[in-house]
């Protein structure tokens, strides 16, 4: 019985020895207070037990010196673990600059994975060892969670926005996955796998299976299917802004404000265009809004990303004035909560 | 003690007899006895399914009830715990027994308004017993949004209702409470002579009066969205799920303090009582309280740290969360030093005392576990979380309300309970709890999420050690209801001070009269003023 | 506060035995009432803070919806209530001075204002209802901002209902408080039921005056 049960989780990603490092430190800060201050007490307990049934203690008010120390050195000490702590934070936040990108969408009680390549996976997540991959989150109803033990990393999965999470794997094999936020009946069987695997082998496993066509070819053949092409294209005819290299970019908004190009942003654009109106365009877009599935959102989105020509800078012709190329790039406009 | 002590012949308890005296009363001590009755109630309904709970978890699969059951255990669980025990217990309990007495007062400054507390507190509790018969709720005690306003299907809008109308007893208890300190007050009775459980419970009002009607708010557009479809937290209806979570916890982290506070309060009493001497630094426990009120309404977002709040918000909350530890910290350290050649007796309540400085100081460091954020992503949402706040509120608040209720018990009954009973029940709790809260961490860590129904069965063992643990600490908490039931009747008297302790309420007879003093006193000596050892006896 | 039991004191009938004197009773429930409108401070905050934040996110739909809003009945309100706020000062310092027919007639115009209020606000509900501005009930709105304006909506429903809610309660204290007029329990020695009444009604006229132009007069400048 005793064989099978860990006291540690393992340790599979570059953060985890982080974390696991942190904590050890502040197990052994605790033991060594809790049991300094435990034997104190019992030691005056003894040392000090009442003999008579009359006597008193002795008068003693304070002293200050005593009260200064033991507020500055616990202070000092705090302020070390949270400096370490926000250090590790800060390197969970910051995703490095190549990530492989995997699209997650979270729903009561399964979660569905879906590679760039067009894999896609229900509770069973396969990434290779050594490279940094990126999950984009959201949810088709509650909050729920992402949470993988091995991995020391954990984020909400909220719906009507993305999250997103960061790790690299550095061991071969299979790790929990588990939903953390209490999300309904079946919260306790919202779990799968992460399987990890070496580079040669998770390259075996992308070309196997049937192909489905990648993400984006996905999101192009939605495009069509939704005739966004009727607005959204290069000619005179068009209504809408161009899609070329639109991704990343900065655009001016008809209010006047600027907004990052981001996921969030053409979410946002698609589900209920009248808050994101381009400067100089109409707002004529019908909202999309109960049309199009969070999953037909990620391979729009995937789709537009992948829009690229060899041309630097923004590509939009509006047919009414507007931002024209090489326009000094506003700030950004904070969306992303 | 001399075996002749005789019962005084008129004191609350025989101010009138029969119901209507008891449901109609407006002395303190009478409402305290009847929030008593109240929260035992439900501190047993909530400890059995408790029991249910950890029944269920001794096995990794989910075998014994349903899912859907076992959510609704653990939210019920919860909400009866934390809204109709923890809160109340110290404050409604002992704060309305105490209050007015260590102050040299003969009431509260609303004795109508504390009688309507009661019932305010009853009525919230029908509707969420109603709810409870009625099927029951599934969305934790937390009820997140979109979950609880959307997809339950169970009963929010009753138990909902049930907490907005019992949040009001704790906010007009607050407002009692803050006035009757303010102005009610003994001549002589200066703030820097009160009894720090005065302080606490001070504090402690003003996080009840500031922060209760922030929750009760939240409730109400939980409410709207669910019955009105108003959208407030629901995305499809253009709201924000994330700031259901920044207005609840607005409210249920101070309410942690509500629970932990009036604890610390009595912790404080008992050292004092049991060691024979002043507290150590009674200025610094004092000003401790206040900033842990203060510090408790700025770290709400310590909850959120996965939520999908920005960097620089976290790592604020971060560093206050760090800080508020800080007063707690002192408190735990003048503690211990006041035992610092104290005359240091081993009797039942002082054991409590012990028992919570260990275990409140063990749930304070996990504290600092979760507010450095780099490890509160690992373990946040598991049963480390689980953990940490069961030492708190176990370890901490019921051993403290419990430590109290003995100390107390002479001066509310007249009577003293069993000792050897006592002590012995004492110790089980302690070795029941840590039995079944210390492995939680180390499950926790693991990975377990918390609120799981069903596990991975590497996680077994560790569950099933924890199960023991709760089966031996709910037999420790039986056995203290059946000897201090016996103690009302055949219990030997107890005098005035049957302790040797001084405070105001030792000043008058055991159980005191229903205006508590004979005569108003004059007070001209500092709280814990014991005699010093060459003027000898205390009593 | 020495209270001997030997000496026989005249004991005013509204004094409480547990108070010492008239004086510290009154010191006691004055007090006792700004505490519980400091609750409600933060009562009504959480709801401000709400529409701050949404305000924030959605500010052409706010506006938008906020010109639904029927400004004159609005602003008419606004003067009712604080011209009630007004009266009750009167109806106080009536009671201080012992001018127990100037109190109740104070008393009556202030509870006529205030069923006034309720009145107008009766009629300005029925307007949404009746344009279908009421979220849940078919609610209906320019496209553009429909889901926003909802917000907006759900917040304006719930913060004047809460509001309104406080009214009919301040109604309630004052029908108390002219019955204590008119039985004679109010005195120039005891006028403090009638002073804290007072603080009451003018906390919940203070809470309009945040609610009207928050709701009513968002983007109406220029």
């Amino acid at each position: 019985m005793w064989s099978g049960t860990p006291l540690f989780p393992e340790s599979a990603s570059t953060m985890a020895p982080r974390v696991d490092a942190l904590y050890l430190f502040l197990v052994a800060l605790s033991a060594f207070f809790s049991l300094l201050i435990a034997g104190l007490i019992v030691y005056y307990a003894v040392k000090f037990r009442r003999r008579s049934p009359d006597s008193v203690g002795a008068r003693i008010h304070g002293g200050l010196v005593l009260e200064i120390t033991w507020t500055v050195i616990p202070f000092l000490i705090t302020m070390v673990i949270f400096v370490w702590g926000a250090s590790v934070f800060f390197a969970m936040s910051r995703p490095p600059d190549e990530t492989l990108n995997i699209y997650v969408v979270g729903k009561q009680w399964m979660w569905k994975f879906q590679h760039l390549d067009g894999q896609r996976e229900i509770n069973e997540l396969h990434v290779p060892v050594g490279r940094a991959v990126k999950l984009i989150m959201t949810s088709e109803d509650v909050i729920h969670d992402l949470f993988v033990p091995a991995f020391r990393i954990k984020a909400d999965v909220v719906p009507g926005r993305y999250t997103h999470i960061w790790f690299e794997p550095t061991k071969a094999g299979r790790y929990h996955l588990f939903c953390a936020e209490y999300c309904g009946t079946r919260h306790s069987g919202m779990t799968g796998q992460v399987v990890v695997m070496e580079e040669d082998d998770y390259q075996t496993w992308l070309s196997g299976g049937v192909q489905e066509g990648s993400l984006a070819a996905a999101g192009e053949k939605l495009f069509n299917d939704l005739a966004c092409n009727t607005c959204h294209r290069s000619d005179a005819q068009g209504r809408g802004p161009m899609l070329q290299n639109l991704f990343g970019s900065t655009q001016v908004l008809h209010d006047g404000s600027k907004a990052v190009v981001d996921e969030a942003f053409l979410r946002e654009s698609i589900l209920t265009p009248a808050r994101r109106i381009t400067a100089g365009f109409q707002p004529v877009m019908p909202a999309f809004q109960g049309i199009v599935s969070e999953e037909g959102l990620l391979e729009l989105i995937e789709y537009v990303k992948s829009l690229k020509t060899q041309s630097q800078g923004p590509d939009i012709r509006p047919q009414t004035g507007g931002p024209q190329p090489g326009e000094a790039t506003p700030a950004r406009r904070p969306e992303t909560r | 003690m001399s075996r002749t002590l005789l019962l005084p012949p008129h004191h609350y308890l025989n101010d009138g007899f029969g119901v209507r005296s008891w449901l109609l009363t407006r002395d303190h001590k009478r409402i305290g006895l009847l929030y008593l009755a109240a929260v035992t109630f439900f501190f047993f309904v909530g400890g059995a399914f408790a029991v249910l709970i950890r029944l269920e978890l001794t096995t990794p699969a989910g075998d014994m009830v349903t899912d859907e059951t076992y959510n609704k255990l653990f939210t019920m669980h919860g909400v009866m715990m934390v809204f109709f025990f923890l809160i109340p217990a110290i404050p409604s309990v002992l704060g309305n027994f105490l209050i007015p007495i260590m102050i040299g007062a003969k009431d509260l400054a609303f004795p109508k308004l504390n009688l309507a507390s009661w019932y305010i507190y009853i009525l919230g509790a029908l509707f969420t017993l109603y709810a409870l018969i009625a099927g029951g709720v599934d969305t934790g005690w937390t009820f997140y949004a979109p979950f609880s306003t959307v997809s339950s299907t169970t009963n929010v809008i009753p138990t909902a209702v049930g907490i907005f109308i019992t949040g009001f007893s704790s906010i007009l208890t607050g407002l009692n409470f803050i006035v009757t300190v303010h102005q009610m007050r003994a001549p002589g009775m200066t703030w820097f002579r009160l009894p720090l459980f005065v302080w606490a419970i001070y504090a402690t009002s003003l996080i009840m009066v500031l922060g209760t009607p922030v929750l009760a708010i939240t409730i109400l557009l939980v409410a709207a969205e669910r019955l009105f479809h108003f959208g407030f937290f629901d995305p499809t209806l253009g709201g924000d799920p994330v700031l259901f979570q920044h207005l609840f916890w607005f409210y249920s982290h101070p309410a942690v303090y509500i629970m932990v506070l009036p604890a610390m309060g009595v912790i404080s009493e008992l050292v004092a009582a049991f060691c024979r001497k002043q507290v150590f630094g009674y200025k610094f426990v004092a000003f401790a309280s206040l900033g842990i009120a203060v510090l408790g309404f700025l770290v709400w977002g310590h909850h959120m740290f996965v939520a999908g709040q920005s960097v620089y918000a976290a790592l604020i909350f971060s560093l206050l969360s760090f800080l508020v530890a800080i007063p707690s910290a002192v408190k735990v350290f003048n503690w211990t030093a006041t035992m610092y050649k104290g005359s240091v007796s081993w009797s039942t309540p002082m054991l409590y005392a012990i028992g919570f400085i260990g275990l409140f100081t063990i749930g304070g460091f996990t504290g600092l576990f979760l507010a450095a954020i780099g490890l509160d992503v690992h373990v946040t949402d598991t049963y480390f979380i689980v953990a940490h706040f069961h030492y708190i509120m176990v370890g901490g608040t019921i051993m403290g309300y419990l430590g109290g209720l003995h100390y107390w018990w002479p001066k509310i009954s007249g009577r003293m309970y069993n000792e050897a009973l006592a002590k012995i029940s004492a110790a089980i709790i302690f070795v029941g709890f840590n039995l079944t809260f210390f492995p939680q961490f180390v499950v926790g860590y693991l990975g377990m999420p918390r609120r799981y129904h069903a596990y991975p069965p590497e996680f077994q063992v560790l569950n099933v050690l924890s199960s023991a643990g709760a089966s031996i600490l709910g037999v420790g908490y039986l056995i203290p209801m059946v000897y201090l039931i016996w103690s009302l009747r055949y219990g030997r008297l107890a005098g005035s001070n049957p302790w040797g302790a001084v405070g105001l309420e030792w000043s008058t007879s055991s159980p005191p009269p229903t205006q508590n003093f004979e005569e108003t006193p004059i007070v001209t000596w500092d709280a814990y003023e014991y005699p010093t050892p060459v003027e000898g006896r205390v009593v | 506060m020495s209270d001997s039991p030997t000496t026989h004191r005249e004991h005013h009938p509204a004094l409480a035995h547990h108070f010492g004197s008239l004086a510290e009773q009154k010191e006691a429930s004055t007090l006792g009432m700004w505490v519980f409108l400091v609750t409600e401070v933060l009562f009504f905050g959480g709801l401000f803070a709400t529409y701050a934040i949404y305000r924030g996110w959605y500010p052409e739909a706010f506006a938008a919806a906020s010109h639904e809003l029927d400004i004159m009945l609005g602003a008419i309100n606004t003067a009712v209530l604080i011209t009630s706020s007004l009266t009750m000062a009167l109806a106080v310092h009536a009671a201080q001075t012992g001018d127990r027919r100037r109190l109740m007639i104070m008393l009556v115009a202030t509870m006529v204002l205030g069923c006034a209020f309720l009145g107008i606000k009766g009629v300005e509900y029925h307007e949404k209802f009746v344009a279908h501005h009421v979220p849940g009930l078919d609610f209906q709105f320019e496209k553009e901002y429909f889901r926003h304006a909802q917000i907006f909506f759900s917040l304006y429903f719930v913060m004047t209902g809460l509001h309104a809610l406080h009214m009919i309660i301040g109604l309630g204290i004052m029908a108390w408080m002219l019955r204590w007029s008119w039985n004679g329990t109010i005195t120039r020695d005891y006028a403090s039921p009638v002073e804290i009444s007072g603080l009451y009604w003018h906390f919940v006229d203070i809470v309009w005056i945040f609610l009207f132009p928050l709701l009513y007069l968002i983007g109406r400048h220029g």
